[in-house]
């Protein structure tokens, strides 16, 4: 039985930023790899559906979840999806974050709220472990309504961009705003 | 799935090395792999003439910025003129590679099997974060330019909201395993810190600070895993595989209930059944649950049923998961206190159980006698659960 | 004996480009196919999925995460094997044979139309510290350097890639999967530009979308569920030496098969695989490479595989088929998904389904496939048919 425990003496050896900059022959490299991803059946008539200012749900025929976003296909029960439906666009927040930092990790400006928002849809019971939802950012809401958690369950809805700068993307919706009124 | 308690072969752990974990490592990945490995079978006492076979496991490709990953590793995890393979389940792949490891010896394909896991982070620039912009589905998600910590903190969030945790508690983890952590060897970010250290450091995406996260990292762990008759002649102290679980979830994790992870719950009962195990918070002595963040191990112990939905918070608190508690959890430190080099780290709370089962944790050694450890991780989108379940 | 059997299998493609679906659809589509051949739930029945792909192919870091949708697998033991699909194969056998699992679905797609710079993602599979730097003009280089130590060894020369390459091409035009048949003589092929020499545009196989879903079951239980169950008798894979050393690559040859294929053939009880078997779907993104996978898989004696083929031996009505399907050459390299289209064309086979290409003596059969460069991985499969 070893006093000290395992690992002994585990291999390795540190570098300060300094020291690795000072190495001979570092090697920087930028890849430069790009895709064009193809959308699909279902995404593509969903991001059609944006661009037209509508949020589209597709059925699943077995089990009657509504999906959104939309697949093909029903995960759960295997089979193609069918019946398209329009929802009305108005959800609840699920969760929802103040933001300070960007995607490579440096400091915003301004901070950034962004949530889950659980969609008015029908095919799931209250409360159900699984929804329809989207990932978006929150406009109209302040940090410390997310801190004190008054924004989970909000009301809330979609802002749209102008018609003419919708592109057939996510961000045709600018954010999820809160309901007038609608606050619990 | 049958239930089979009796698997063809029984498979046992009987070696395990490791790098240490760093913010920057000078060794390549190649290197680490070795070193790793290199350790795992000097402890084992076996060379690699005696492997059959090897698995390795990483986690993310660009991270080393090397396409086909796995082939690149190959030769500094011992695989050469041997069969080899990558498994990935994103954070979950280091527990998921001694699970692979299990069935290549079970099915009787391999004898002897050394299972690697690599990560080095640091060479990713500006910052390894922006690596993850890339998990991210191209066209609903990367276009809102997200960080991994939001979901991360989105998460956290609806814990608190569904489990009325306060960040004070949740914070009390991260304390809890930087402390262990000053009792390992390789240990990154081991440190004494207070509640009130988590709550004032850099505030990044609130509810989630600097010191609720795991530090970015380099490093290796490799274990050597054997069949029965051939564990046997290698050790008097086999740590055997009593059961492997695996699941994984949706990838729409935007549409799920994000307050528990039943993916890990579905991976647990697979190994738990597996085991025998039916009561795992009486039955399993010491725990490695996930913790990349610290509200993650509380949400890993209670998918893990080692405390019931929304009460980890409050065990915590009486300090029923120390090393000198009723059931520890993150002995070795953690994510959060040895570091997180991704596959690797996963690697290193199976290995951590299997030190502690053969009491060979030193000043770690939990209180307790032990039986029976359980390990975990997780990944992809809020999706993966793997867990391991070793007995002595 | 049988270690596993395949009793359902599901394909879309492989094409040059699907524009219509997206990868999970296409997987979808190919899962929903299999599944039905197979006549089984996959939400009650199959125990476990694998998926064999790697990020850079999808463009997405931790392209695990889209696994388990398609193939039915959210909420199930689901995984990804960072490999060709013949490897994912591999594990499905393992697991059914530890057993804990009945079934298994092995899934692998390839979408390279999606990739804009395919190259670039070559380059990243070269050792970033002492082969990139180099800047190769061309990533596959390995496969010129192949060839020649090929040339070099045996004493063939481009005329017998030519033959190959033309060859593979006209058999496809019985396969509706080929979508890179065609009529080419050897004179075109060698009056062609080389893209790396030897090598000409023509000895290169094209990229092809695919998605290949298969389900795989105990030996015992095949019967239960289709009255065609194909099973697996041996499966190898191997890894010669990692990216980072391809210097030690025995240039010329592929040890990596040899030594999958030697795995492979013992469980199978094979001692000489050209009289116990039938046919084999081998390797052959880049024609001299079919040439090599003969000799390592010991269905040519040393050297001497240009010879034979040159004489006919491989035909559809030749000594013993090879690549009855067209091969790569024909219908394209499907990234990991290559592996498991060479196994599907000769699961159809062993079924008799393969329609106009339908060899008449197919019991059993060799299924080869290499990762392509710069790897040195391979996997072998021996399979056998209902009737066998």
């Amino acid at each position: 039985m070893a006093s000290e425990g395992k690992p002994v003496n585990p291999p390795g050896t540190y570098l300060k930023r300094q020291d690795l900059e000072r190495l001979p022959g570092l090697i920087r490299y930028k890849p430069s790899v790009k895709y064009l991803f193809a959308a699909g059946e279902a995404l593509s008539r969903f991001l059609k559906g944006l661009k037209e200012g509508k949020i589209l749900g597709v059925k699943c025929p077995v089990c009657g979840r509504v999906y959104v976003p939309p697949r093909a296909y029903c995960e759960y029960c295997h089979v193609p999806t069918s019946e398209w439906v329009e929802l009305p666009g108005t959800g609840v927040v699920h969760t929802a974050v103040v933001s300070y930092i960007a995607t490579d990790r440096s400091r915003m400006e301004k901070p950034e709220i962004v949530g889950v928002i659980r969609l008015d849809a029908p095919g799931y019971r209250e409360d159900s472990y699984e929804f329809a939802g989207l990932f978006h950012k929150l406009c109209g809401v302040t940090p410390e309504q997310v801190m004190d958690g008054s924004v989970i369950g909000m009301k809330v809805k979609p802002r749209w961009k102008p018609p003419e700068e919708r592109t057939g993307s996510i961000t045709d919706i600018e954010c999820f705003e809160p309901v007038e009124g609608g606050e619990q | 799935m049958r239930v089979n308690l009796h698997v063809k072969d029984r498979v046992a752990i009987v070696g395990a090395g490791m790098t240490l974990f760093r913010r920057r490592l000078l060794e390549t990945p190649r290197e680490l792999a070795w070193e790793a490995a290199r350790q795992a079978l000097n402890e084992a006492g076996l060379t690699l003439r005696d492997i059959d076979c090897i698995v390795t496991g990483t986690a993310p490709d660009a991270f080393d910025g090397v396409h086909f990953n796995g082939e690149y590793l190959a030769d500094g995890a011992g695989g050469f003129g041997k069969p080899v393979s990558r498994v990935y389940v994103g954070g979950g792949t280091g527990v998921m590679v001694p699970i692979a490891a299990w069935w290549h010896a079970a099915s009787g394909h391999c004898d002897t099997v050394l299972a690697v896991a690599e990560e080095k982070m640091s060479p990713a620039m500006p910052h390894p974060q922006y690596v993850f912009a890339y998990i991210w589905d191209p066209i609903l998600e990367r276009p809102l330019g997200p960080n991994l910590i939001w979901i991360f903190a989105m998460e956290m969030r609806r814990y608190m909201y569904k489990c009325g945790a306060k960040k004070e508690d949740i914070a009390l983890v991260s304390v809890k395993n930087k402390r262990n952590a000053l009792d390992h060897p390789a240990a990154q970010a081991a440190a004494k810190i207070t509640v009130e250290d988590v709550l004032n450091s850099e505030l990044l995406v609130w509810p989630v600070n600097r010191l609720d996260i795991s530090p970015v990292s380099d490093g290796a762990v490799a274990l050597v895993i054997a069949r029965e008759k051939t564990a046997r002649r290698i050790t008097d102290s086999p740590v055997w595989v009593e059961g492997v679980g695996f699941t994984l979830d949706n990838t729409h994790w935007y549409n799920r209930e994000l307050a528990y992870p039943r993916y890990v719950q579905y991976a647990a009962r697979m190994a738990y059944r597996m085991a025998g195990i039916e009561r795992p918070w009486k039955e399993i002595d010491v725990a490695e649950p996930y913790d990349p963040f610290d509200y993650k191990e509380l949400h890993h112990i209670e998918g893990l049923m080692l405390a019931r939905p929304c009460e980890a918070w409050k065990l915590v608190k009486e300090g029923y998961f120390d090393r000198d508690g009723e059931l520890p959890t993150s002995p070795s430190g953690g994510l959060l206190g040895v570091g997180n080099p991704i596959a690797a780290a996963g690697l290193m709370k199976v290995a951590e159980i299997f030190w502690q089962l053969r009491y060979e944790a030193g000043k770690r050694q939990v209180k307790k006698p032990v039986h029976k450890g359980v390990a975990q991780a997780w990944g992809d989108l809020m999706q993966a659960g793997t867990v391991i379940v070793l007995g002595n | 004996m049988a270690k596993a059997a395949i009793i359902g299998v599901g394909w879309y493609g492989p094409r040059p480009t699907t524009p219509e679906v997206s990868f999970r659809e296409m997987v979808f589509e190919a899962a929903s196919r299999a599944y039905a051949d197979a006549g089984v739930d996959p939400r009650k029945d199959v125990d476990a999925f694998i998926s064999a792909q790697e990020d850079f192919w999808e463009g997405i870091a931790i392209a695990d995460e889209f696994a388990p949708e398609p193939v039915g697998g959210v909420l199930r033991p689901t995984f990804t094997v960072a490999g060709d699909g013949l490897q994912a194969l591999a594990h499905a056998v393992m697991m059914i044979e530890t057993g804990m699992f009945d079934i298994v679905a092995v899934e692998s797609h390839a979408k390279p139309s999606d990739i804009a710079t395919l190259g670039e993602i070559y380059d990243l599979a070269l050792d970033p510290l002492h082969i990139r730097p180099v800047k190769p003009a061309n990533p596959l280089f390995m496969m010129a350097l192949d060839a020649q130590a090929y040339m070099l060894r045996t004493g063939a020369d481009a005329s017998h890639f030519a033959l190959v390459s033309a060859e593979e091409r006209v058999r496809g035009l019985n396969n509706p999967r080929a979508s890179f048949a065609g009529k080419v003589s050897i004179d075109e092929i060698l009056d062609s530009e080389p893209v790396m020499d030897p090598l000409t545009r023509y000895d290169i196989a094209g990229f092809a979308d695919a998605s290949v879903v298969l389900v795989v079951a105990r030996p015992d239980l095949a019967e239960k569920y289709t009255s065609k169950p194909v099973y697996i008798e041996g499966v190898g894979f191997a890894t010669e030496t990692g990216t980072g050393t391809l210097e030690w690559h025995t240039w010329g040859r592929m040890p990596s098969m040899r030594i999958a294929a030697l795995r492979a053939y013992s469980q199978a009880g094979i001692g000489d695989p050209l009289s116990s078997t039938d046919f084999a779907e081998v390797e052959d993104r880049a024609s001299p490479y079919l040439l090599m996978s003969l000799e390592e898989l010991g269905l040519a004696p040393e050297g001497e595989a240009h010879k034979l083929y040159e004489r006919g031996e491989y035909e559809y009505d030749g000594y013993y088929p090879v690549n009855p399907s067209g091969g790569s050459l024909a219908m394209g390299v499907a990234l990991e998904a290559t592996g498991l289209l060479r196994l599907l064309e000769a699961v159809l086979q062993l079924r008799g389904e393969a329609g106009a290409h339908q060899l008449s003596d197919a019991e059993r059969a060799i299924v080869a496939s290499w990762r392509g460069p710069p790897t040195t991985t391979s996997a072998v499969v021996v399979l056998s048919g209902p009737s066998c």
